[in-house]
């Protein structure tokens, strides 16, 4: 049953639809949900053959596993999706108005507007980067906004992803499956179209071609640290969609002043590598002379003007959990507007009144490194023992700048398909945004993560998350 | 194309061509277990010494028993050429390749490796083996079908294919040289039993039982099979055929430059086009068969040097 203090995307207090889904459940009303179920297994032995799988570190005799996929869609009202794609073209803006300024003449700081030590004293901040101004003035050109709903009109912002999102293949074949498994639906519903994606991802990034290409159609190349990376499937999916060539270091060398592929015909140069790797193995010259991996050089090549590289290097500063907390400050100092999504709000332990009041309420909070990622090392209070939460203490407060702390959010909930039939799970919401010189592109739908285990909160892949088609309905 | 994923489909091929060589090879020694032939150990070391793996398996094991030769080479990750090696290797090449491969061509191998890992899992029996064999012979035309259905005629089909016709190249020669002696005038049994089952052997370790049988119409003398199987080039399998491949491919793939592998298959092409199998008994069948081996490894090598595979 659904649980009223969470509030469910699909189903009105009373057991009406809510209004996006009410077309959605006049057809599942007339399904027979054991038919359904097969199609669920149906969808996971598709997955399987195609072979959408991550990899996961440290487990051998489950290397590659899939993401669970749930049939029943996430659905998003065309005027909900429209107040979103505002908020998220606003944060966007600001995200690289931010980098620019951040890495340049740093007016935000002189401002007082962002304490000096927050940039200081990350380990994202790339001194190398200072004074560049990358192809186009674009740092961050794909952007993974995660997004979570409490209630009818409220969103909140849980993180910017400004670094290497991924998942966005996943939004491609979860549509694809769709398509392919409930025809009939996508005849009777107006669902916005996702599959452009790539096409705008490689429109996108030939908009950002380097200063000093002087040819018709810059060459694109996706940059893989290789088949054991848990997001490979992903690096090969896109570069095979977009037409681009996918590469890894070792097939790269910086010949002529260029970075250049080793073809089977010599060397040929490439002008955009949209790189899938971090930047602290994309040039051993520049960022870390004890790797092995990289492409020496290609750092030199950039600032020369002679190559574009997406993600810029060092945009992981602005989406890192220590700066999240000044977002809206930072959203209003470079547009000029108030913020239009919320951020969730945030103690940062680094202070001591807020570490007090994060030791005080430790079980009502949610505790998260500030350089962590995919779910790891963080504390859900509410869900923790006694024995977790005693741990954790200890953690805090032997460093407590390493983390930061945010009230536990009322995830909304929409339903996946089990045995038992409908039930209501948490979700959040990943879109997935596009930046040129002259335009933010948002695709209308994105990436819907879902906890699968009753009354969980955490979503993502690494700890038992699943995934949901993401519809968008039109006008 | 970049160096690496021509490297990656050249092996992806060479891998599966090994895997669908492997178990014919299994299949032989089955035949003739199940006919009652005489089976005996050496049978199981001569089919092991075929595979290229003989002095591995020693390691490991004192005897050449059926169920030992047996599941070393189908699913022990040890041998690096056991068929469920080959299909892990295969399929990793074609993960690495994928951009390259019609999404066909990938299901193909993808469904190969699901399959065979699960039915390599436990070892196989003499009751199940020849479930398994056909198994792997149906993946394997699998992914043959839809090489040939799906894929463009471009850069990527040449170097799948050299693949495929290097590793079957360098298997018909080591067959045939394994059992060279056989084929000799002066075998001592000429016209026995022993004798027949060990033609037979040749013949259907590279599955030309049956066309040859109806090519010749039951007259099998050593020469002929010599003949059909190094010189006959509507033999699939066959030595010249395959090098009339292997020339044809890379005559393509290197158009406009003069790159020393095109000319090296050039030359060996030569050695097998408008020969007498009489010439090649006169000047030895072994070293004919030895140089056959060591010109098929140097020319792999020339391969992957011309086409930059490595940095």
């Amino acid at each position: 049953m659904t649980d009223r203090r969470f509030f469910d995307e699909m189903t009105l207090e009373g057991g009406d639809p809510r209004h996006p889904y009410s077309g959605y459940a006049d057809w599942f009303s007339g399904e027979d949900p054991k038919a359904l179920l097969k199609k669920s297994a149906e969808a996971e032995a598709f997955f399987r053959r195609i072979g959408i799988t991550f990899n996961v570190y440290g487990q051998k005799d489950a290397q590659e596993r899939l993401i669970p996929f749930d049939i029943v869609p996430r659905i998003i009202a065309a005027n909900e999706w429209r107040q979103l794609e505002k908020g998220i073209e606003q944060r966007v803006r600001a995200l690289n108005a931010f980098l620019a300024d951040i890495y340049n003449k740093q007016e935000i700081l002189k401002a007082g507007r962002l304490p000096e030590h927050i940039i200081a004293q990350n380990e994202a901040f790339l001194p190398q980067m200072i004074g560049m101004m990358p192809p186009g003035g674009v740092y961050t050109h794909i952007v993974g906004t995660d997004l979570v709903r409490t209630g009818e009109n409220e969103f909140y912002v849980l993180e910017d992803n400004a670094r290497t999102p991924s998942g966005v293949s996943y939004m491609l074949e979860n549509r694809e499956t769709m398509l392919h498994m409930f025809p009939e639906l996508f005849t009777q519903m107006k669902v916005r179209p996702v599959s452009s994606y790539p096409a705008e991802l490689r429109r996108s990034l030939s908009e950002c071609a380097p200063p000093n290409f002087d040819g018709v159609k810059p060459r694109v190349a996706v940059l893989t640290p290789g088949i054991h990376n848990s997001a490979y499937f992903e690096h090969s999916f896109l570069a095979d969609q977009m037409g681009a060539e996918l590469v890894e270091a070792g097939d790269l060398k910086v010949v002529d002043g260029k970075v250049q592929m080793r073809t089977t015909k010599g060397y040929k140069p490439i002008d955009v590598v949209y790189r899938r790797v971090d930047d602290a193995y994309l040039d051993p010259l520049t960022f870390n002379p004890e790797s092995m991996l990289g492409v020496p050089g290609i750092m030199d090549v950039y600032r020369a003007g002679n190559i574009t590289i997406a993600n810029a290097p060092g945009t992981g500063i602005a989406d890192d959990k220590a700066l999240y907390s000044y977002m809206p400050d930072i959203v209003e100092f470079y547009t000029g507007e108030k913020a239009i999504l919320q951020n969730v709000p945030t103690w940062r332990c680094s202070e001591a009144e807020s570490l007090s009041y994060v030791l005080d309420h430790l079980s009502e909070l949610v505790v998260k490194e500030v350089h962590g990622s995919g779910g790891y090392g963080m504390l859900v209070g509410p869900a923790a023992s006694k024995k977790e939460l005693a741990t954790f203490r200890e953690k805090l407060m032997a460093k407590p700048a390493n983390y930061v702390a945010q009230p536990t959010l009322a995830l909304s909930t929409v339903p996946i398909m089990t045995k038992k039939g409908l039930a209501p799970r948490h979700v959040d919401l990943r879109p997935f945004v596009l930046v040129s010189p002259n335009r933010v592109h948002i695709t209308a739908g994105g990436l819907t993560r879902v906890a699968l285990k009753e009354g969980s909160l955490v979503v993502n892949s690494s700890q038992g998350g699943g995934t949901k088609d993401t519809w968008v309905l039109g006008d | 194309m970049l160096g690496r994923t021509a490297g990656g489909l050249f092996w992806m091929f060479r891998y599966l061509e090994r895997s669908e060589n492997t178990a014919r090879l299994l299949e032989t020694g089955l035949r003739i277990a199940l006919t009652g032939g005489q089976v005996n150990e050496s049978e199981w070391e001569s089919i092991a010494t075929t595979a290229g793996v003989r002095s591995a398996y020693l390691e490991k094991f004192d005897t050449f028993d059926q169920a030992n030769v047996t599941n070393y080479l189908l699913r022990d990750l040890d041998n690096p050429s056991s068929v469920l090696s080959c299909i892990e290797a295969a399929r990793s090449n074609a993960r690495m390749v994928r951009t390259a491969l019609s999404s066909e061509v990938w299901e193909a191998v993808n469904e190969a490796w699901m399959t065979l890992k699960e039915e390599l899992k436990r070892p196989v029996s003499v009751k199940n083996l020849a479930q398994v064999i056909r198994s792997i012979r149906q993946h394997s035309s699998l992914v043959r079908g839809a090489l040939h259905g799906t894929m463009l005629r471009n850069d990527i089909f040449d170097f799948c294919r050299l693949g495929t016709f290097t590793e079957r190249a360098d298997n018909t020669a080591r067959i045939l040289d394994v059992k060279y002696y056989v084929l000799l005038p002066s075998a001592a049994y000429v016209g026995s039993s022993m004798d027949n089952m060990q033609w037979e052997t040749i013949l259907r370790s590279v599955s030309a039982f049956r066309s040859f049988r109806w090519l010749n119409e039951g007259d099998a003398t050593p020469k002929s099979i010599a003949d059909f199987l190094i010189l006959d080039k509507r033999m699939p399998r066959s030595l010249a055929f395959c090098y009339a491949k292997i020339v044809g491919n890379l005559s393509f793939l290197g158009e406009g430059d003069t790159l020393p592998c095109v000319t090296l298959a050039e030359q060996i092409n030569a050695r097998l086009t408008g020969r007498n199998i009489d010439e090649i008994f006169d000047e030895g069948l072994h070293e004919f068969l030895k140089c056959a081996i060591g010109d098929t490894g140097r020319l792999a090598a020339q391969i992957q040097e011309d086409f930059r595979f490595y940095g």
